[in-house]
């Protein structure tokens, strides 16, 4: 289900104005948006009757501790490496909405001894693809500490989070007067069809996936809510290369100081208040930025297009994504001559799609 | 004779307790200052903590908040007590919790064995240094700072405002010449307690209360007061970052703080167990004993920092996307865009690659799709051709061109029948050289087969497009490298321009020109244009053609022979 998300931005994207791009939204659009926050964290907080908790080690969480907010559904084959990497990363505690696996997700999510999991059979779209779910978790358990909010086929890394942990990361965003970080999602492919790759539970996706996109992407700014709207890269070139609009969105804010007031609009590619969207430089210089490895394309991705297509909770009962979903369920091979083999993080920073700033 | 060391501790006092072991282990007496804000319980188990260790001193505990006159009051109190318990030591070192020791400490010992009567402090009159952040320099010393900037800040700032207003400027007691530098010293005995005991110095601390970040100054400048032998540098290597932060050191810069040669560095994460291990646990010591360098790790830190506060020109990312006419150079590289050329010259782009080595592209911005250099469906990282993909975002294929291909120069090749959606974009734009030979689109319609009427109608749009086009590149606004010729005016002379424009691109023709491109026959092309004028179109933008210029002269005659000047 976590593929889905990332074309959900697309309809507000119709909405950009060009003709204000340079001058910030007025006191009526403001307003707006400040009914927008209220209705939505609304909703996130009527939706905590969907939600069961089924595991709870709540009571762990220590007040400086980062936290990591997630919605997966049969996910049992990426979540080993999935929490590894975050706990690496030094995520403590994990919240999980499980929507109604059926495989061993909840088994092993329920095992960890680090993760709190909640499982809702609710209808997916309804719950503006799980972003009220979490919307109330993090109105409930994420103020105040620095929440990372992701998808379980994203794996955040940024400059040198190596040897500098998030607790680094985040103290120095703290001093720096940031409370967000944004990331541009990267789709990582293999040579050759998704589905002849083999993978393991616990391996590393970057072994597998190893091409991604070095070039060819595109950003815009939306002014209404002053995020930046990123787009391009292999999915954009095979699937929407006569219709651009439509292509997925790229940029998310994974990373943020959570206050309840604070709520995510479309996925995480933009939230409100609108201060949070400026994880960009205005004046020219670079802000730091990291990367979210994009593991989409793991073995799987034709069956599990196919079975969301026949769920119908995907945000394309329009009939605008069918083709996009047929493309996916046909197995397709993304590599391309152009493709550029993955070696790191300093081959993104040196490339340009992700930037250190003054980190 | 001995060091001893005043500590500063606020946070991380696991840390704080390693340090001091540390320092104590090497002989040094400590006189430690922990900060008020501190709960009286972590104190305490703090003080149990270390309390095995001989020549420790606790003292009076004051609130050090940042740019407040606590700190310096706590380094007062400190050194007073380390001066009257401990008589033997001669040098006194200022260092903080978060400080870390890179060298052993004997070698500091030694070092300052051999220059006993000097004074390592970092003092600089404010006039001459620019290292001042927040517009406040000269006027921290002579307005009145009584409201903490972190906590209070609306008030600091309106209270600054209206000292301003009223035009308040306090005295300087005494003749003192105000000084500032790096909070972090070593001063000999003689030094701090003639600093310590001045009969003034109830005066002075009253004025200094009151000035901005009194840490950077108070030392600093009663210490140009009696000091025998000013060394004005630090011994403790900190880094600032471009708002004034101090730049944290972390597991990775271990290689970075061993080149360095400093004896003490700060901030170190508190996290850093490397760094800890590596550099409280080996006795030996890694560095040969060499003046302190911090030269080495400054040029390392300047040219990143430059890196960073200016971006990278060229760069719309997720982590920069300037505003239009905000931008630090629009593109990443120069290149090169030829309006006319490929129609005049029947071999241009071959040529022009040949001569210059750069990466010759077609029409970028034909209708139908990008035609890239050798006829490439895409170009570096897949930047497709499609005119869809191109036209959806054109400056964005651009800049995504010329940033993917940095350290290859590109030329391509435009014109009035192309998208015009860049035309500004690239006129704005300080890399672009753009070379323009006026109605050059005229050629082809000349030479195309095709019924008058339409090619009278096709000239006057294309006229007319050019036309706007030029406008915008002879505007007061172009920050590019911009020629213009009318046609006619180029063929009289095209070697010149040529010339001009290769040496323009690079040093890769030192030569003359050994080979010229073709070009095309002109061979009743004025009568060409005097036909569309006789239909109403007045073809202007190529200047003047007499009728028969291309028709009769002698050279133009034989069509299968180079057109060539020397």
């Amino acid at each position: 289900m976590c593929q889905l998300e990332d074309i959900s931005n697309l309809h507000s994207s119709n909405e950009e104005e060009k003709g204000r791009q340079m001058s910030g939204p007025g006191p009526w659009t403001r307003y707006k948006l400040r009914l927008k926050r209220k209705r939505l964290l609304w909703r996130g907080f009527r939706s905590r009757h969907a939600l069961k908790l089924t595991s709870d080690k709540t009571a762990r969480i220590d007040p400086a501790q980062i936290l990591l907010f997630a919605t997966v559904r049969n996910e049992a084959m990426r979540l080993p490496y999935f929490l590894e990497h975050y706990r690496e990363l030094g995520v403590s505690h994990f919240l999980i909405v499980d929507n109604d696996s059926t495989d061993d997700t909840a088994a092993l999510l329920a095992a960890a001894p680090d993760v709190s999991l909640w499982h809702t059979n609710a209808g997916y779209k309804n719950a503006r693809f799980g972003m009220d779910w979490l919307t109330w978790l993090l109105i409930r358990y994420g103020h105040g500490h620095w929440t990372v909010t992701v998808d379980a086929d994203e794996l955040l890394i940024y400059p040198d989070h190596e040897t500098r942990k998030l607790p680094e990361l985040t103290t120095w965003l703290d001093q720096h007067g940031q409370r967000a970080m944004g990331a541009m999602m990267l789709d990582l492919y293999a040579k050759g069809p998704a589905d002849e790759q083999s993978y393991k539970r616990n391996q590393n996706p970057c072994e597998v996936l190893k091409w991604f996109d070095a070039y060819g992407y595109w950003a815009q700014r939306q002014s209404r809510m002053g995020n930046l709207w990123l787009q391009g890269g292999p999915r954009a070139r095979c699937f929407f290369a006569e219709d651009p609009r439509r292509a997925p969105t790229l940029n998310k804010i994974p990373l943020v100081k959570w206050s309840r007031r604070y709520t995510f609009v479309n996925s995480t590619h933009n939230a409100l208040p609108p201060q949070l969207n400026r994880t960009y430089d205005e004046p020219g210089q670079e802000k730091v930025t990291g990367v979210l490895l994009h593991t989409k394309f793991l073995p799987g991705v034709a069956d599990r297009a196919r079975a969301e297509q026949n769920r119908k909770q995907h945000f394309s009962n329009s009939k605008l994504y069918d083709a996009y979903y047929q493309s996916l369920i046909e197995n397709p091979d993304l590599w391309d001559v152009n493709s550029t083999p993955y070696s790191g993080w300093e081959q993104l920073v040196e490339l340009g799609l992700m930037a250190r700033g003054q980190w | 004779m001995s060091v001893g060391i005043v500590i500063l501790v606020h946070t991380a006092l696991d840390r704080a307790r390693q340090v001091v072991r540390h320092w104590s282990a090497a002989g040094c007496p400590v006189a430690i200052h922990v900060d008020k804000s501190v709960p009286r319980k972590t104190y305490d188990a703090f003080v149990a903590e270390l309390a095995d260790l001989p020549d420790i001193t606790f003292t009076a505990r004051y609130r050090c908040e940042w740019g407040t006159w606590g700190i310096v009051a706590a380094t007062q109190t400190a050194s007073e007590r380390m001066l009257s318990d401990f008589p033997h030591v001669r040098h006194v070192y200022l260092a903080s919790g978060s400080c870390l020791p890179l060298r052993p400490v004997d070698e500091l010992i030694d070092y300052l064995e051999e220059r006993p009567q000097t004074d390592f402090i970092e003092s600089a009159t404010t006039a001459d240094v620019p290292w001042t952040m927040g517009g406040l320099d000269a006027e921290r010393f002579t307005l009145r700072f009584p409201f903490p900037w972190k906590r209070r800040r609306y008030l600091f700032d309106r209270y600054v405002a209206l000292q301003r207003a009223l035009r308040v400027k306090r005295k300087v007691p005494g003749g003192l010449v105000p000084h500032m530098g790096s909070q972090w010293w070593c001063l000999t005995r003689q030094t701090l307690s003639a600093i310590l005991q001045d009969p003034a110095r109830d005066e002075y601390d009253r004025y200094f209360r009151r000035v901005w970040i009194p840490d950077e100054s108070y030392f600093q400048t009663l210490a140009r007061q009696y000091a025998i032998n000013i060394e004005s540098r630090s011994l403790t290597l900190s880094k600032f970052d471009y708002q004034g932060k101090p730049h944290i050191f972390y597991d990775d810069h271990l290689q970075l703080l061993r080149r360095s040669d400093c004896f003490v560095a700060r901030k170190i994460w508190p996290y850093a167990n490397r760094l800890y291990d590596a550099f409280l646990t080996d006795a030996e010591g890694a560095m040969k004993k060499t003046e302190p360098n911090p030269g080495k790790i400054d040029r390392i830190f300047a040219k990143a920092v430059e890196r960073r506060t200016r971006g990278r020109a060229g760069l719309y990312m997720q982590s920069r996307h300037p505003r239009e006419d905000w931008e630090n150079g629009v593109t990443a590289a120069p290149y090169s865009m030829f309006q006319g050329f490929a129609e005049l010259f029947e071999n241009f782009e071959p040529w022009l690659a040949k001569s210059t080595g750069a990466r010759v592209h077609g029409h970028l911005f034909a209708p139908d799709g990008a035609h890239f250099a050798d006829g490439h469906t895409a170009m570096n990282g897949a930047l497709s051709s499609s005119a869809t993909l191109r036209d959806y975002n054109p400056h964005a294929f651009l800049t995504n061109l010329i940033w993917n291909t940095r350290g290859e120069r590109q030329c391509f090749q435009f014109g009035p029948g192309d998208n015009q959606a860049i035309n500004w974009r690239v006129a704005k734009d300080p890399n672009a050289q753009i070379s323009v030979i006026s109605g050059a689109w005229a050629v082809p319609l000349f030479r195309t087969n095709a019924n008058f009427v339409d090619l009278r109608r096709l000239a006057a749009h294309l006229q007319k497009t050019e036309s706007e086009h030029l406008d915008v590149l002879r505007s007061t606004w172009v920050k590019a490298r911009v020629r213009i010729w009318t046609m006619a005016e180029f063929i009289e002379a095209p070697m010149e321009p040529l010339q001009g424009i290769l040496d323009e691109i690079g040093p890769t023709t030192p030569r003359r020109l050994s080979e010229v491109p073709r070009m095309v026959d002109l061979k009743g092309f004025g009568q060409f244009l005097q036909n569309l004028k006789n239909q109403g179109m007045h073809p202007y933008l190529m200047g003047d053609f007499p009728v028969d210029t291309m028709g009769t002269t002698g050279a133009q005659d034989r069509p299968s022979k180079p057109y060539l000047v020397r």
